[in-house]
């Protein structure tokens, strides 16, 4: 027999892996009080178009909803959209909004995800922008028209999709990173060099190896990035692309174990009632054992899914989240997907097409063992090794039958 | 069970597939969902509506 399942469930955080949990929990069949607070004004909407349809132009804004307002309304939600969680009372069981007032809960679910990095003084530069919320996007996007000069800082999934799409919009782009390949640390040397040559096929201009110092603006606004090694780029627009940091400002003091985000037990427990999904959520991966947080879109939703479950389950029944993570980019007309962990691995082994015909299936190991697959155009495909990384097989010749 | 999908918003994930196997598939080449059963029995509705929600790009509606 499964305890009774608490009366009143809040969840702070209405995007991906909020949406997931109080989802998961109705179709579950928890009938309880669900209370969901966003401080966005925004019905929960989808992230990753932001940088590539969104920022396009392809689409407007109406199609970012991840549901319709429909199925948001038959989830009974006590839904508080624009309202901020400001501080927590584990004791007293309550969250404090901006707004004045509390939600008192029997079960917590913090999904506040994580925020944009700036570099530092940059906040409030005209013309230096960062991409997380749909307003953001919004205002980068108007930046981006011909012959504009774009500094994009960092070369991570995210600044080099906006790179790429704004190459389309015709803006002379500069993707500025630290390591020696945009991507490099998460594809390797052979497809890390594959998609920097794309790059500059398509006329971006790639500074590797520096990092950017400061911005430099006059009458506040930016006229130009200088960077570490001295050099100065000149820029019209600067994309700040250099990560995220979970947003658990709001914790503190709460008795909530805090590191690089929520420090979660396998389970995706806190302690005290308090569990966490999506960005924020650190915790210990069963099949590594070392704490890691993931800030892509499927494994949000999946936390989402787990924690509704493990809520309902009750003590003592809570199961472990042991995820293969996925990820997927769209850059010109490249698709790379990649499911499990690529970073830090030893091996890279190209299974099926070739870098030069940007087609393939690439298995990626670590001590004998797939860790991770990445696809370049061949979705189908790619999905076909998914279970190696699942079982993390031998990578033998087996591994490429 | 009513599924409708956004085929342009299809990222070709395949988690949709992962979790309804008998209802999902993909295209060879670009990864966009495929539909194998539109009206799917009783018994794979929890896949379904599982598929629906683990979707990256929001693409699977199901109704009810």
């Amino acid at each position: 027999m499964n305890a009774p399942p608490p009366a009143r469930i809040a969840v702070v955080g209405a995007s991906a892996a909020g949406l997931g949990v109080v989802e998961g929990l109705r179709r579950e069949g928890y009938a309880g009080g669900l209370t969901l607070i966003g401080d966005e004004p925004h019905l929960p909407y989808d992230r990753p178009p932001l940088s590539k349809q969104l920022l396009t132009g392809e689409w407007g804004s109406d199609r970012l909803g991840l549901r319709g307002a429909a199925a948001i309304e038959a989830l009974g939600l006590d839904l508080r959209l624009g309202t901020k969680a400001v501080a927590l009372d584990t004791r007293s069981r309550e969250v404090r909004l901006d707004r004045g007032g509390a939600v008192g809960y029997d079960a917590l679910v913090v999904a506040t995800g994580a925020a944009a990095r700036w570099l530092a003084g940059t906040r409030g530069v005209a013309g230096v922008h960062v991409l997380r919320t749909l307003e953001d996007a919004l205002g980068f996007r108007a930046e981006l028209r011909p012959g504009v000069r774009l500094v994009v800082v960092g070369a991570g999934f995210l600044g080099a999709e906006a790179a790429a799409v704004a190459r389309g919009a015709g803006a002379e782009v500069t993707m500025v990173t630290d390591a020696a390949l945009p991507l490099g640390d998460v594809l390797g040397p052979v497809l890390g060099g594959m998609l920097a040559g794309v790059h500059v096929e398509h006329g971006v201009r790639i500074v590797s190896g520096t990092r950017a110092g400061t911005v430099l603006a006059d009458h506040g606004r930016a006229t130009g990035v200088r960077l570490t090694d001295g050099r100065v780029l000149d820029a019209d627009a600067v994309l700040v692309a250099v990560g995220a940091v979970p947003n658990v400002g709001w914790l503190a003091g709460s008795g909530v174990p805090l590191g690089d985000g929520v420090e979660c037990d396998a389970t995706l427990y806190a302690g005290s009632g308090v569990w966490a999904a999506g960005d924020v959520a650190n915790w210990p991966h069963p099949r590594t054992g070392s704490r890691i947080r993931i800030e892509h879109r499927t494994n949000a939703a999946e936390q989402g899914i787990a924690v509704a479950r493990n809520i309902l389950a009750g003590p003592g029944r809570a199961v472990p989240f042991d995820p293969v993570p996925y990820v997927w980019s769209d850059q010109y007309g490249l698709r790379l997907q990649i499911y499990g962990r690529t970073r830090g691995t030893d091996t890279v082994r190209i299974v099926e097409g070739a870098p030069e015909d940007r087609k393939l299936v690439a298995l990626y190991a670590d001590g004998g063992r797939v860790r991770g697959v990445v696809g370049v155009n061949m979705p189908r495909a790619t999905r076909g090794y998914r279970a190696l990384v699942a079982e993390t097989a031998a990578l033998d010749e087996r591994s490429v039958a | 069970m009513e599924i409708s999908l956004d085929f342009d918003k299809c990222c070709g994930a395949g988690q949709c597939v992962l979790a309804a196997p008998e209802v999902f598939d993909q295209r060879d080449d670009d990864g966009v969902v495929v539909l194998l059963d539109a009206d799917p029995p009783a018994e794979e509705y929890e896949n379904v509506r599982r598929a629906a929600q683990v979707c990256p790009a929001a693409a699977i509606d199901v109704r009810p």
